[in-house]
């Protein structure tokens, strides 16, 4: 509605594996071009699935998606370990989008010092994963897809092996990131509490075979800081998408303060 | 003054750990020399640790030279043995039905003892090239296996990553399958080189007096002949020296490849 013309539009999605697993069925979903849209559900309802159909890494069985500029944009990718090559550098770690591109070393300082200097990782270029934390490792992932500037970010519980005090400055550091890049972010969590802080949308899923339940339109700016966290609407988000979730079968979620 | 403490810290935890094996083993030389000298044996039977030293410093020159042929037909071997499994081991990750085809001549190659095998390849090829094949023959499993393993185990959300930015299955193969199976290739490089040599030594005594080879094996089975046992325990403590000094090249290279990155190389404390 407010925020633009669908990115890309989900119609009557489903995923069945080999195995005989349905992980999703009827899935309709419309991403608007801009908003920070969370996908929330119980373990195993298919978000990941979903994600991955939208990154194309895996088709669906049934139904169809569609791309609203006829293309699919440039994605980027954070998973929900940091997925980093542990036998290259921060630097060249980086450099992996850019140089399957096959974009040079030389032109790719730049944008490489950017994605760096956005995720507050300058200085660490020359250090190998194993030397970081397990915030710092996430945060050059992140850098990592953002180095190539994409259309759309699709980050599958990336925060969720993360402690807490990690979790809540790597959410405000993301908003921020966001409201800078403007590009669309479509991100999968488990948690109530994180999906209302960030997204301007968030996507409830309902147990396996996954669909979307209920999406919840989060009308606030997207500029947040600690103070909605502690906003009389930030908990009430909060309730509905409890309730959302809970409305559906099964359904399971972490609760943290 | 804090950073001194660590150092006598570190000293000391240095000379805890060498200190006691380097005791253990002197003393088993001592007792050896001891109860030879006791018990009066005659060297025929068993040398002292002290002949032994002295036999391989008068026979240095015939020995020095065999160590040498014993160590270029094990790096022959094993050269032949990285390329060849290297290459057959980036077949398998390519296709399926090579590997299905191909893996079990490897297993059989590698279950049969090598031992078993010398005699038959003695009929077939001359002294020389049934040693080289011999070593070959064992050492290169090893390297087939562990790289195999190391290009099937990639992490698959970096494929997925890989597929995300369309890389090609060239970029794949090199920045991705071929760093990902490195350590596994050096454990395998690791053994290979231990099992070349005694691949190298297995073929050599099998050959016997046939061979005109001049390996150590060689010059053990000679000694034998000759009742000259001194030196049959010198040229096996050369074969000991040889099968260390491999050991220790290898991990050498595996720990200047791997001390930044892998885990295997990682310094505890
Ligand atoms: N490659 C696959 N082969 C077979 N079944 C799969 C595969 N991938 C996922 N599934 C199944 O599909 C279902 C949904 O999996 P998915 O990973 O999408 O769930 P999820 O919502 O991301 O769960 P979680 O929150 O625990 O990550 C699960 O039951 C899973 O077992
Ligand atoms: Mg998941």
């Amino acid at each position: 509605m407010s925020a633009g013309a669908p990115l890309v539009r989900l119609t009557g999605v489903g995923k069945s594996f080999t195995t005989g697993v349905t992980a999703l069925k009827d899935l309709y979903l419309d991403v608007r071009t801009g908003e920070f849209l969370s996908l929330l559900g119980p373990s195993g309802c298919g978000k990941s699935t979903a994600l991955r159909i939208i990154a194309g890494l895996t088709a669906p069985t049934q139904g169809q998606i569609d791309w609203g500029q006829t293309e699919r944009p440039g994605v980027g990718f954070v998973f929900q370990d940091p997925t980093l090559m542990p036998w290259a550098d921060v630097w060249r770690n980086v450099y992996l989008p850019l140089r399957l591109r096959g974009v040079a070393r030389a032109a790719a300082q730049k944008p490489i010092a950017e994605a760096l200097g956005m995720v507050g990782l300058t200085g660490f270029e020359k250090a190998y994963p194993r030397e970081l934390s397990g915030g710092m490792k996430m945060r050059v992932s992140i850098a990592r897809a953002l180095v190539s500037r994409p259309g759309l970010l699709l980050m599958d519980e990336p925060f969720a092996a993360l402690d807490e005090i990690t979790r809540l400055k790597l959410n405000n550091d993301l908003l921020r990131l966001k409201s800078e890049l403007k590009t669309t972010v479509i991100f999968v969590t488990h948690s109530v509490y994180e999906s209302a802080f960030m997204s301007t949308r968030i996507a409830v899923f309902s147990g396996r075979p996954g669909r979307v339940a209920e999406t919840i339109d989060i009308s606030e700016p997207a500029a947040r800081d600690e103070e909605f966290r502690l906003s009389a609407a930030y908990g009430d988000y909060c309730r509905r998408a409890s309730a959302a979730l809970h409305g559906g079968s099964n359904g399971r979620s972490r609760h943290e303060p | 003054m804090a950073a001194q403490t660590g150092d006598h810290a570190m000293n000391r935890d240095r000379l805890l750990n060498w200190a006691p094996p380097a005791i253990v083993f002197a003393a088993m030389l001592g007792l050896w020399e001891f109860v030879v000298r006791y018990r009066a044996i005659p060297p025929y039977i068993l040398p002292a640790p002290s002949l032994i030293a002295t036999t391989l410093v008068k026979d240095w020159d015939t020995l020095s030279a065999s160590m040498l042929v014993t160590l270029s037909i094990t790096f022959e071997a094993l050269s032949a043995a990285v390329f060849g499994g290297v290459v057959l081991a980036l077949a398998f990750a390519q296709w399926r039905w090579v590997e299905r085809s191909f893996f079990p001549f490897a297993v059989v190659m590698q279950v049969t003892p090598i031992v078993a095998i010398a005699p038959l390849l003695l009929v077939y090829l001359d002294p020389g090239t049934a040693v080289l094949v011999c070593a070959f023959v064992v050492a290169f499993f090893p390297i087939l296996s562990n790289t195999a393993l190391g290009l099937a185990s990639t992490d698959h959300n970096l494929v997925d990553l890989f597929d995300l930015y369309r890389a090609s299955r060239f970029q794949q193969l090199i920045f991705l399958r071929l760093p990902a199976a490195l350590p596994y290739f050096l454990g395998g490089l690791r053994i290979a080189g231990g099992l070349a040599l005694i691949g190298a030594i297995v073929a050599e005594i099998a050959a016997g007096s046939a061979g005109q080879g001049s390996g150590l094996a060689y010059r053990i089975v000679e000694a034998g002949f000759r009742l000259n046992i001194p030196r049959m325990f010198a040229a096996l403590t050369l074969i000991s020296i040889t099968g260390i000094l491999i050991f220790a090249f290898f991990s050498g290279i595996s720990w200047l490849l791997l001390a930044r990155w892998h885990d295997s190389a990682r310094e505890r404390g």
